[in-house]
């Protein structure tokens, strides 16, 4: 007999998740569906509502800014155990880029209306949920500045 | 014969360019030969040579070839000052004057029975080259082998034959990652203090060696430390303005050291104080 793998599991065992309680966890996975993308396929495209955000299971996706008369710009490629996908915490609620396959990728989506909804009513959730967020948002800025210092330039 | 420390270490020895290798656009090979013989210019990974070119300067330059290859004496050069501009614009069968080798060299006997991580940026995977062709011909001495390699583009990768012939075979680890790029390049994006993050190595028994500018560096010790690598186990390859290349001169002083004499190679807890100064 074939075994569904629980969204449950893999949930627990992504390092976004660590430390969550078991009904919490519940919840989370009440809003989570497997999502699977084509290499080149576009996950999210800047402008369009940004509804969901994601934990990679499998592969690599790129953020990208697309340019006019240029191929587009890949602002960082992220992977297995990383998460991305925080505009639907930020008015517009729109995604500020590109994220596009690079291979063959399995993601793990999580729906924010279905996630605000519960927020409304339990606000330790939105807690448990902003506190694993935030120091995403602080490893992206500081590896944000690191590249501004174009640090492999030689001292002249 | 060999033709390394002249008696003089202040007399540059006569070396032929046999060849010249354009890397990257500001980067290039040189191989050098001793223009009155000898044989193999012997030395150990991570030391370098004092580079003359006659009546413009002489500028210290790491040797980025095979310590046991017995063929040429190679030099990667950036060129970003004028001395290293002068050497960009010569051609084989030009001569240039040598001294050395000269400083410290990785900790290679030290590392065995260790995993050992290399990270290196930009120009900086030039000075750790000989140390990659030392590890890889002593391979069953160590543990897993890493290289953690960062560039500023894609175009900027050095060595980007090489690293591919490392990637390809089964016994080591080689990750690279540039801070930019456009849609056609298929490698990672994003700084190399996220490899050191993802980097599959014993962190508390490994031996680390970092080689780059130094801003890189910085960040790059901040990362294995995080990792859980120990200051003892990390060393890394300073650059300072030599002169003399034995501690004569003080122009590399740094704190109570001398780069060219003391260093280049240094453990990063005998530094880590001064690491972060301005003005030592």
């Amino acid at each position: 007999m074939v075994r569904i793998e629980g969204l449950e599991r893999i949930l627990r065992e992504h390092p976004f998740f660590e430390g969550l309680s078991a009904d919490y966890q519940d919840l989370f996975a009440g809003c989570a569906a497997n999502e699977r993308f084509e290499a080149g396929g576009f996950v999210g495209r800047e402008g369009e509502p940004a509804n969901k955000f994601y934990l990679v299971r499998h592969g690599i996706v790129a953020l990208e800014y697309a340019v006019p008369a240029r191929p587009p710009l890949v602002l960082e490629t992220l992977e297995e155990g990383d998460v991305f996908g925080w505009s639907w915490m930020v008015p517009p609620h729109t995604w500020a880029f590109d994220v596009r396959a690079m291979t063959l990728v399995r993601l793990i989506s999580l729906d924010a209306e279905c996630l605000r909804g519960k927020f409304e009513s339990d606000h330790r959730l939105g807690y448990e949920l902003f506190r694993r967020f935030v120091p995403v948002v602080a490893k992206r800025l500081a590896a944000a500045r690191m590249r501004l210092l174009d640090m492999y330039d030689s001292p002249k | 014969m060999s033709v390394t420390a002249a008696a003089d270490p202040m007399l540059p020895e006569p070396f032929g360019i046999l060849r010249k290798r354009r890397e990257l656009s500001d980067t290039f090979t040189l191989e050098l030969s001793p223009l009155h013989g000898g044989g193999t210019f012997a030395f150990r990974p991570g030391q370098f040579n004092m580079l003359y070119v006659f009546g413009v300067g002489e500028i210290p330059i790491s040797i980025s070839g095979d310590p046991e290859d017995d063929g040429p004496l190679v030099h990667t050069i950036r060129a970003v000052g004028t001395v290293s501009g002068a050497l960009r614009d010569m051609e084989a069968g030009d001569v240039i004057g040598v001294r050395g080798p000269f400083g410290s060299a990785w900790p290679v006997e030290e590392a065995e029975g260790r995993d050992v991580v290399l990270v290196t940026g930009g120009v900086g995977l030039a000075p750790m080259r000989p140390v990659i062709h030392h590890l890889l011909a002593h391979r069953q001495r160590y543990g897993k082998l890493l290289i953690l390699y960062g560039a500023r583009t894609p175009e900027d990768v050095l060595f980007r034959k090489q690293l591919e012939q490392w990637r390809s075979r089964f016994d080591m680890f080689v990750d690279v990652t540039v801070d930019r790029a456009t849609g056609k390049w298929r490698g990672r994006v994003g700084v190399v203090t996220k490899l050191i993050a993802r980097a599959g190595f014993d962190p508390h028994d490994a031996a680390a060696f970092v080689c780059g500018p130094e801003v890189m560096m910085r960040f790059s010790v901040q990362a294995l430390n995080e990792r859980g690598v120990a200051d003892e186990r990390i060393h890394l390859s300073m650059e300072r303005n030599m002169k003399c290349a034995v501690g004569f001169c003080g122009h590399c002083q740094f704190g109570g050291q001398f780069v060219c004499k003391d260093g280049p190679v240094f453990r990063f807890d005998a530094i880590r104080d001064i690491f972060s100064v301005w003005e030592v």
